[in-house]
């Protein structure tokens, strides 16, 4: 008989107090030579601007960044909204169509065949280009002209993906559908998506990059006064240089914090995905 | 009369892959065989003699090139839509995200078994493979044996007269495998399920079966079937039993004569 040994240690057995004490232990020793090496970094920047003499308006040291940083705040952080506001917008626009025409292609051969090869092209075509026509068309100041341009950007990362979870099916799994008689609904739903969710998600974390670059890149190209790209611009016009690196790590936060919350919710959406299994010793 | 007697039929089924005179292939010729109610029947032969595509005829997964396969009186496609098989294949293709018990239910929900229903027959399902206190667990939880179980419970919990097994145990280590084997006969002497099963262990054929079907290769055709009457309940003391060597020679000869004669040729 085959007995519970032969199982790998479940999560039970993790979640002690004890363990979870240890646990955090470890993962902080697993981060400690980033933490360590990110201070460093900073130690040597702040040492060779002040050793070199270089002008300020060239590097900034690490030191006056964050005292901009603090007193810009009331402004970079609003701003850090209103472009993680179109960001978003753009995002999920751009995902829904892209999942859209991902499920057509998946179910309509000839769409696909017919649709493919231009999704590819334009897939490889630099879409940040296009920032200044759209600014054209609705308007410089419109959010819309900065989602449109995130949407065209995540449309094809999310769509070829997805089109590919949709259709790479293990042969077998799909005869065993086809042994129950099973509709192709049925398959859709039970087979079909399940199958399409790790690469959608994998698609979802290079767009969410994807989308906070897109919708800073085109306020290069004009926009709000409110926008976190026109600050940027504007203030590395001026030689502002602290004020822009400040504007530049609020960006760095939302990105990272968006990208997380993907993270969260595709451990709640697919808790048995390889990635996320526990290993076990 | 003698119809009634046969879950099922194949008549004169060969079957060809590729197209063109050179490049023609010929899998199977003139295929008869029939198969009765409760038998056990194992389709046994070298790599190549088209044994799992004989099994994926008659579960309508491949079309036959002619010839016809009649599963309890109807063609085997309307077998299939009147869900009368319940398939294992080598690998248990259990799906990841669904949990053991789930992955039993799955072709309950398609057959839209409701909820409660779907709920008691992957207990009593699980019980039988005795893997209940896993219902919870997911496939990867669970090592290769345990997971050909599950696929094994999955395809009886819709209660399909006849079971196709594909090289089930084909990927499992001998000791694995020779339990399993014990499992299996004791899993179906509680179903009333029709079983044929690929294999190309000869010991495997013999132990399990109530009739092994010996096929050779290029092109496939059935070369002898040999009874297997040995008592059941079989268990490990079968394997030990002088009747078990002899039908082990038995089969194993007729498999020597064709080989002996395919390279007479």
């Amino acid at each position: 008989m085959t007995s519970a040994a032969d199982l790998i240690p479940s999560l039970e057995g993790e979640l002690l107090p004890g363990a979870r004490r240890s646990r955090l232990r470890e993962s902080f020793r697993h981060y400690l030579p980033a933490i360590v090496l990110f201070g460093l970094g900073l130690a040597a920047w702040e040492v060779v601007v002040a050793l070199f003499q270089i002008e300020g308006f060239l590097l900034p040291r690490p030191s006056v960044i964050a005292l901009t940083f603090v007193r810009e705040l009331s402004v970079i952080f609003p701003a850090g909204l209103f472009t993680m506001r179109e960001a978003l917008g753009g995002f999920v626009l751009g995902c829904g169509l892209g999942l859209l025409v991902a499920f057509a292609t998946a179910r309509w051969q000839t769409a696909s065949e017919g649709f493919m090869p231009f999704a590819i092209a334009i897939n490889s075509t630099p879409i940040i280009a296009l920032a200044p026509i759209m600014n054209n068309w609705f308007g410089i100041t419109n959010p819309l002209a900065k989602m449109s341009i995130v949407a065209v950007l995540v449309f094809f990362p999310v769509m070829i993906n997805a089109v590919r979870g949709l259709t790479q099916v293990d042969d077998a799994a799909l005869e065993l559908m086809r042994s129950y008689a099973a509709s192709e609904t049925e398959v859709l739903w039970n087979l079909r998506i399940p199958n399409a969710l790790p690469f959608v998600f994998s698609a979802f974390k290079v767009a969410a990059t994807l989308s906070v670059i897109g919708a800073i890149v085109s306020e290069y190209f004009g926009g709000s006064r409110e926008a976190l790209g026109v600050y940027i611009s504007q203030q590395a016009a001026l030689f502002h240089f602290a004020e822009a690196w400040s504007a530049i790590i609020i960006a760095c936060a939302m990105g990272i914090l968006f990208y997380l919350c993907l993270l969260l919710v595709e451990r709640a959406v697919m808790p048995w995905h390889v990635s996320l299994r526990p290993t076990g010793d | 009369m003698a119809e009634k007697q046969t879950v099922v039929a194949i008549r004169n089924v060969t079957k060809t892959f590729g197209e063109g005179q050179d490049r023609r292939v010929q899998a199977l010729e003139n295929i008869n065989l029939d198969i009765h109610p409760g038998e056990f029947v194992s389709l046994l032969g070298p790599s190549g003699c088209g044994k799992s595509t004989l099994l994926r005829i008659v579960g309508d997964l491949t079309p036959p090139s002619t010839g016809a396969v009649q599963v309890n009186g109807k063609s085997a496609h309307q077998a299939r839509r009147d869900r009368d098989y319940g398939m294992v294949f080598q690998q248990a293709t259990l799906y990841d995200w669904r949990t053991v018990s789930k992955n039993v239910q799955l072709p309950l929900e398609v057959m839209d078994y409701p909820r409660a229903k779907r709920d008691q027959r992957a207990q009593e399902m699980l019980r039988l493979v005795q893997l209940e206190e896993f219902s919870r667990h997911f496939p990867w939880q669970l090592s290769g044996g345990m997971q050909q179980r599950v696929s094994i419970a999955r395809a009886l919990a819709f209660e399909p007269s006849l079971l196709l097994m594909d090289e089930p145990f084909g990927a499992l280590d001998e000791m694995t495998r020779e339990r399993m084997q014990l499992e299996l006969l004791r899993i179906w002497s509680q179903t009333t399920a029709t079983v044929i099963f690929v294999t190309h262990s000869i010991p495997e054929a013999v132990f399990l079966s109530s009739r092994v079907v010996v096929m050779s290769a290029r092109p496939g055709r059935v070369a002898g079937e040999i009874e297997i009457d040995l008592p059941r309940p079989r268990d490990f003391k079968t394997r030990e039993h002088p009747r078990f060597f002899e039908k082990l020679t038995e089969v194993r000869e007729c498999l020597h004569r064709e080989e002996a004669r395919d390279s007479a040729k």
